[in-house]
């Protein structure tokens, strides 16, 4: 019997159909989680590049200004805002905080994720 | 009743003991203005006799005949055919998420009605306490007082629809937490904060809010499950400052 809870069923918390907002949420959480998680990552991978020495380093920054490097750059600015606005809400509605509100501050919050986003954008590809 | 007639096939989940589950096709035709529940029943009548479901009162009053329609965790009995397909569509029926099925489309659920016990809420209060407190009260004579039915019907829909008990069967779920919720409000019983007050209850609650969307009953168990978590916090931040 496959339906009792189990935890090999966690792939489901990503199948978002026949779903609503508050999972849509839940989703987007836990991919930006992972998604920042990651960079941090490949973060501490680039600063070790540091103790190989300047010219190393100086190389790799160099190649961070591929435009690749850059669509990830903004990616991760994505997720931070969206992960940072929607924990924000989340946090909220855990101390019983607009609750019955979830909905549509979650909606409003992507609002303000997609227009910082949209900043960040401006300023990284069109900017000087 | 429409004078209508769709020819539409439930795909129906058909599960025996340990078996794997299938899916068994039945086409029929119907008014578009029956139920869910009408077409499963007739499907029990004339075509299948060994199709086994629940259901009781047929006006979603016993919360028996919970299921998920074409993935969406609904009442049959009050789900009408045109509200989840279309004439030509398919209705596919499928027992609850999250409970162990014992056949077919009926899922053992007697964890759940122990656990509900143990919330120890009283199943008729005062209007007052059985509202929601931002729901409108309709009192014939406010200087009268009153008692109803409180308006969970232990149908389960909500803990079928929730992430964090897809993934643990150690976690109480939405309508135990709610009525657990429910009890303190008319108790004031300290036990039943402690009873939740862990990861298998109120804080293994993820914010999805699927329960809210498929109770067919008016009880909002996710802003239950957050009034719980803001009374716990309350207790701790006064008990932090040596107050009870």
């Amino acid at each position: 019997m496959t339906n009792p809870p189990s935890p090999s069923h966690f792939w489901r918390w990503f199948d978002p159909r026949n779903r609503q907002v508050g999972t849509w949420a839940y989703i987007l959480n836990r991919i930006t989680a992972l998604g920042l998680t990651l960079y941090l990552a490949l973060h501490l991978v680039a600063l070790s590049q540091l103790a190989q020495g300047a010219a190393v380093y100086d190389n790799f920054v160099a190649l961070a200004h591929n435009p690749v490097f850059k669509v990830g750059e903004m990616l991760v600015i994505a997720a931070g805002l969206i992960h940072g606005l929607n924990g924000i809400r989340i946090a909220l509605n855990s101390f019983g905080i607009g609750a019955r509100l979830q909905k549509s501050s979650f909606l409003m919050l992507m609002l303000f994720a997609l227009a910082g986003i949209g900043y960040f954008g401006f300023i990284m590809f069109f900017g000087e | 009743m429409s004078n209508e007639t769709w020819k539409i096939t439930f795909l129906v989940s058909r599960q025996k003991a340990q078996e794997s589950r299938q899916f068994q096709s039945f086409e029929m035709d119907v008014d578009p203005d029956e139920y869910v529940l009408d077409g499963i029943e007739r499907i029990w009548a004339f075509r299948d006799r060994s199709l086994t479901y629940r259901h009781a009162c047929h006006h979603s009053t016993c919360g028996a005949c919970g299921m998920v329609i074409n993935g969406v965790e609904k009442l049959t009995c009050i789900t009408p055919i045109r509200s989840v397909t279309s004439n030509g569509g398919t209705i596919k029926v499928e027992p609850l998420r999250n409970f162990p099925v014992t056949s077919d489309l009926v899922v053992d659920m007697r964890q759940f009605y122990t656990h509900l016990e143990e919330a120890r809420f009283g199943q008729v209060a005062p209007v007052e306490e059985a509202c929601l407190p931002f729901e409108k009260q309709q009192i014939a004579d406010p200087s009268s007082t009153y008692e109803r039915l409180v308006d969970c019907i232990e149908c389960g829909l909500c803990i079928s629809a929730c992430p964090s008990a897809l993934t643990s069967s150690s976690y109480l779920g939405p309508a135990i937490l709610a009525a657990a919720q429910q009890g303190y409000m008319q108790s004031k019983d300290l036990q039943l904060t402690h009873w939740v007050d862990s990861h298998d209850g109120v804080w293994g609650c993820h914010s999805a809010f699927e329960c809210s969307e498929v109770c067919p009953s008016n009880v909002e168990p996710g802003w239950r499950i957050m009034d719980m978590r803001k009374i716990i916090i309350a207790r701790r931040v006064r008990s932090f400052f040596g107050r009870t």
